[in-house]
């Protein structure tokens, strides 16, 4: 008897992007399942980033069909593709915000204002829910003592915390995390690290982009290594860790000193 | 110096009424000028050739040519297509058509520095074209070229002295008429000097202002004293 896996959140099949003669990605399947964190690594170039930026359609795929919660977003037949309406995009994206490597507050607002920003101005929420629904998120990131200072009043820590509330305050199904420590000190990163860990706890649906072996390894439930426009191999974090099937896995696994035993 | 106070007395009130006009000359042309540059700005970054390429041969055209040979062109020229202007808004048309062309360079520039990540942040919260602009784009690009619109505030201020040409009685032509009476031309110039500077000094003084008003910095306080001690948080979060 198996038991019945949760409805995915996210499926990719064949998916492709190229920018001129280089093809960044070349047929890439994937599920993301509701409730699970699903990493992918690999070596840089490999098309990580691509990966998750055509996922909410800040690069348009070429190819390949994309459904989330049920749309679907893109669909290629024999000899169609075609994207969704714009409109019906901008709602995805509302429903699976992205936190970026470098943070991308708005530089020109407060803490408070830079998480407002998406239920007031994208979902139409009167101002006051907009602030309540705020100061929670904050809350959440241990960050609303902070919500009347400006980004650059923050560290890189402080800053990629308003930005993880910044997406929760869009009340998502699933958050996309572009290396979300990879500019932090690295004092700072397990910090980070703890309230992306806590999420997933809490049942949230996470897709990560990261380099960290150490952030896999504690927090993922699904591993997807990705390289060369592919997802060579994906499976728990044993499967990646411990018992990698491929050769390139198994030469990543070792240079980066993350085997697990 | 006696007659330099003299006249001071006589006809200062008299420049100060040309002041006056080169002042609403420059407000008015400055704010069409902005929206006009604008508007520019944005048709010339959009993707449409239709819209693209009429504005680039706006923009050269107007800033390949002298201010001067625009105004007399526009105040000559448009009466004879049956368009009658008094010479005061063809003084505004000439100025605001001049101004966008420049303007148009520079919002151009801020709105493509505008930091990229913040625009991809922004499009990712599921923001439309039109509200990434509303929200994020206009009003960074808008204080950060501020000192450079101040710059071309100034100088707008000082080229409507050319308005003169097309027989707006503005400030310089005022000071013409007095000279006309008084063949004191020194005086009467340097009491012209004296006003533009204390205009475009105040000017110079009220943009510096807004721009440190307008600017979040490191240097600033925070909008309201942290209600919340600042107490180091709980367990094993930084």
């Amino acid at each position: 008897m198996t038991i019945e896996p949760p409805p995915p959140v996210i499926t990719l099949e064949q998916i492709y992007k190229s920018y001129g003669d280089n093809a960044v990605l070349r047929g890439v399947d994937l599920t993301v399942r509701q409730g699970e964190a699903v990493f992918l690594i690999g070596p840089s170039g490999g098309g990580k980033s691509t990966l998750l930026r055509c996922i909410n359609f800040l690069e348009r795929p070429e190819a390949g069909t994309l459904t989330f919660l049920g749309e679907t977003l893109c669909s290629q037949n024999r000899t169609n593709f075609s994207i969704a309406p714009e409109k019906q995009l901008r709602r995805a994206r509302s429903r699976m915000p992205m936190v970026f490597q470098q943070f991308n507050l708005f530089s020109h607002r407060t803490v408070l204002e830079n998480v407002m920003e998406g239920p007031v101005t994208v979902k139409k929420m009167p101002k006051n829910a907009g602030v309540g629904l705020a100061r929670e998120a904050l809350d959440r990131v241990h960050m609303l003592q902070k919500q009347d200072h400006y980004p650059d009043q923050l560290s890189g820590g402080q800053k990629q915390r308003v930005a993880i509330a910044r997406a929760l305050a869009m009340e998502p199904p699933v958050i996309l995390f572009d290396e979300p420590t990879s500019a932090l000190d690295p004092e700072l990163v397990s910090g980070v690290q703890t309230i992306i860990s806590d999420l997933s706890n809490q049942g949230l649906t996470l897709l990560v982009v990261t380099h960290d072996p150490a952030f896999v390894q504690s927090t993922a439930h699904k591993v997807c290594f990705c390289d060369d426009g592919h997802i060579l191999e994906s499976g728990t974090v044993s499967d990646i860790y411990t018992n990698p099937r491929t050769q390139r896995v198994q030469k990543f696994i070792l240079s980066s000193g993350s085997r697990m035993t | 110096m006696s007659v330099f106070w003299s006249e001071l007395q006589e006809y200062f009130p008299f420049l100060l009424k040309g002041a006056e006009v080169t002042l609403q000359l420059s407000i008015i042309s400055m704010a069409l000028g902005m929206i006009l540059g604008f508007l520019a700005a944005v048709g010339r970054l959009s993707g449409r050739k239709i819209i693209r390429w009429p504005l680039e041969a706006y923009v050269e055209i107007w800033r390949d040519t002298p201010l001067i040979v625009q105004l007399l062109l526009i105040y000559f020229s448009l009466p004879e297509l049956g368009i009658v202007l008094s010479a005061f808004w063809a003084g505004v048309l000439g100025l605001t058509l001049n101004l966008s062309a420049y303007l148009s360079e520079v919002y151009r520039a801020a709105i493509l520095a505008v930091d990229q990540g913040q625009k991809a942040a922004a499009v990712s919260l599921g923001m439309s074209p039109l509200q990434v602009y509303r929200r994020l784009i206009i009003p960074q690009a808008f204080v950060a070229c501020l000192p450079t619109q101040g710059g071309y505030f100034i100088a707008l201020l000082k080229d409507c002295s050319l308005v003169s040409f097309i027989s707006v009685n503005e400030l310089l032509r005022h000071a013409t008429i007095i000279i006309s009476n008084t063949f004191d031309s020194m005086n009467t110039y340097l009491m012209v000097a004296i006003i533009y500077f204390l205009m475009s000094f105040t000017s110079a003084r009220c943009v510096s202002y807004l721009e440190r008003k307008l600017t979040p910095s490191r240097n600033r306080k925070p909008k309201i004293k942290p209600t919340i001690s600042e107490m180091p948080q709980g367990g094993s979060i930084i």
